[in-house]
């Protein structure tokens, strides 16, 4: 169960949200869609409980998973590594490097982040919220530094696995916004 | 640069250094101001074969060793407190800034009058080690990303898998560092020390012995011994570090 009632916050004399509200409905994917600046991040913090509000509150139940605007990876740590952090023993090392080599990243497994590129660190933060156990998935531009080939089958592995779960995702891609939102939320 | 070129190289600076010195020695041609390189490692080799070699190496290694370990666990211990608590922090910097910059002469004749010669240089690598540990791990610790932590918190992750995933794998480059500049110079102001109190089978002592009898070649045997040891030690340590740190990368 995810519900945003009345949110208002501002930074400075700059109001960014406004009572917001929203049930967001359970089993689905919610997208907001926006403009750059526009508070899209401010709201997926806030939910997340990131960033507390200027008035109003969250309800939320359940565990919840993120793909953080920075991919939040640690740099020192093997992309295996990074995702064994939050799975812990539940998924085998085998099924890690097979989810890897799903999203283009199959010599991965025991390379340190730091040497991998910007469009894989971000594969392998998409890779860490989708293999951990969640109820509500929450994406900030979880495709940003993507090619386009590379974006496209991910995209669909993406929507592949979020099938019949709660996410809300932060875009200003129309184009993603078609393929994977069940509810638009614009802001 | 490949690593057998980087080594062929390194090796190639060492030898022109020896023949420098080598030539330098046959011109002055007095075994009192310089003996030869060959002359140097004769000697060495002389004293390999000697059991007073080898506890005396025992006796300041266990000591030095000691001081430097003590320095590492002090030291991380403190920059813990220093991090946590920033009135700690201020209240122990210029201490910290004494420490690095008084002479080890002076803390050496100070530790001879409180705990004597004998365990001189376990008092000296320490207090020698505890500045740089300290100034290096709270600089680590400052520099811990907290949206890191965030991160940790938002997946829940598990006290244990997160000191070491998240923390520790930030802060192992700054101990590697630390430990890596520590572990020398606990070798050289430990000697240093023991030269000055001369505690009875020490290398401080035999260099001091030296010294005294004007054995050039016995000053630099013992030299040369003690910059072996220093460089043991230090790949050692380093080998245990990048071993961890492995572990750690792989989680």
């Amino acid at each position: 169960m995810l519900k945003a009632v009345n949110i208002s916050k501002k930074f400075g004399g700059n109001i960014v949200l406004e009572n917001f509200s929203r049930d967001f409905p359970d089993g689905k994917t919610a997208v907001i869609l926006g403009r750059s600046g526009c508070g899209k991040t401010t709201l997926l913090n806030i939910l997340m409980g990131l960033l507390p509000p200027d008035g109003g509150e969250v309800l939320r139940d359940g565990q919840i998973s993120a793909v953080f605007q920075e991919n939040r990876l640690c740099e020192n740590l093997s992309a295996g590594a990074n995702i064994r952090l939050v799975t812990g023993g539940a998924i085998a090392d085998e099924q890690i490097a097979r989810e890897l080599s799903a999203v283009g990243l199959s010599d991965c497994m025991k390379k340190p982040v730091r040497e991998l590129s910007g469009g894989m660190k971000r594969r392998v933060a998409l890779l860490r919220a989708l293999l951990s156990k969640y109820d509500i998935l929450f994406a900030d531009e979880p495709f940003k530094g993507l090619d386009l080939d590379t974006k496209q089958s991910v995209l669909q592995y993406f929507r592949e696995k979020t099938l019949g779960k709660t996410v809300v995702l932060v875009t200003h891609d129309s184009a993603e916004c078609e393929l994977l939102a069940d509810e638009v939320i614009r802001l | 640069m490949s690593r057998l070129k980087k080594f062929a190289v390194t090796v190639g600076a060492v030898v022109f250094w020896l023949v420098v010195w080598e030539i330098i020695a046959l011109k002055i041609d007095s075994d009192i101001i310089l003996v030869t390189p060959i002359e140097a490692a004769r000697r060495l080799a002389e004293l390999l074969t000697v059991g007073e070699f080898w506890g005396s190496v025992l006796f300041s290694s266990v000591r030095v060793l000691s001081g430097f370990a003590l320095g590492l666990a002090v030291g991380t211990a403190l920059a813990l407190v220093c991090y946590k608590v920033k009135f700690v922090k201020m209240l122990f910097a210029p201490l910290i800034s004494a420490m690095k910059s008084i002479p080890v002469a002076s803390f050496t004749i100070l530790a001879l009058i409180w705990i004597g010669s004998k365990n001189l240089s376990v008092l000296v690598s320490f207090l020698i080690c505890v500045p740089i540990v300290c100034a290096n791990m709270t600089e680590g610790m400052e520099q811990l990303d907290p949206k890191l932590s965030e991160m940790a918190k938002i997946f829940r992750i598990p006290p244990l898998r997160r000191f070491v995933g998240v923390y520790l794998s930030q802060l192992l480059p700054y101990f590697r560092a630390a430990s890596r500049l520590a572990i020398g110079l606990c070798w050289k102001s430990g000697v240093a020390a023991e030269v000055i109190g001369i505690p009875n089978g020490s290398v401080g002592e035999k260099l001091y012995q030296s010294k005294v009898y004007l054995e050039t070649a016995d000053l630099f045997a013992w030299t040369a011994a003690v910059i072996i040891l220093s460089f043991l030690c230090e790949k050692l340590f380093m080998l245990l570090i990048d071993l961890l740190y492995k572990r750690v990368e792989q989680l």
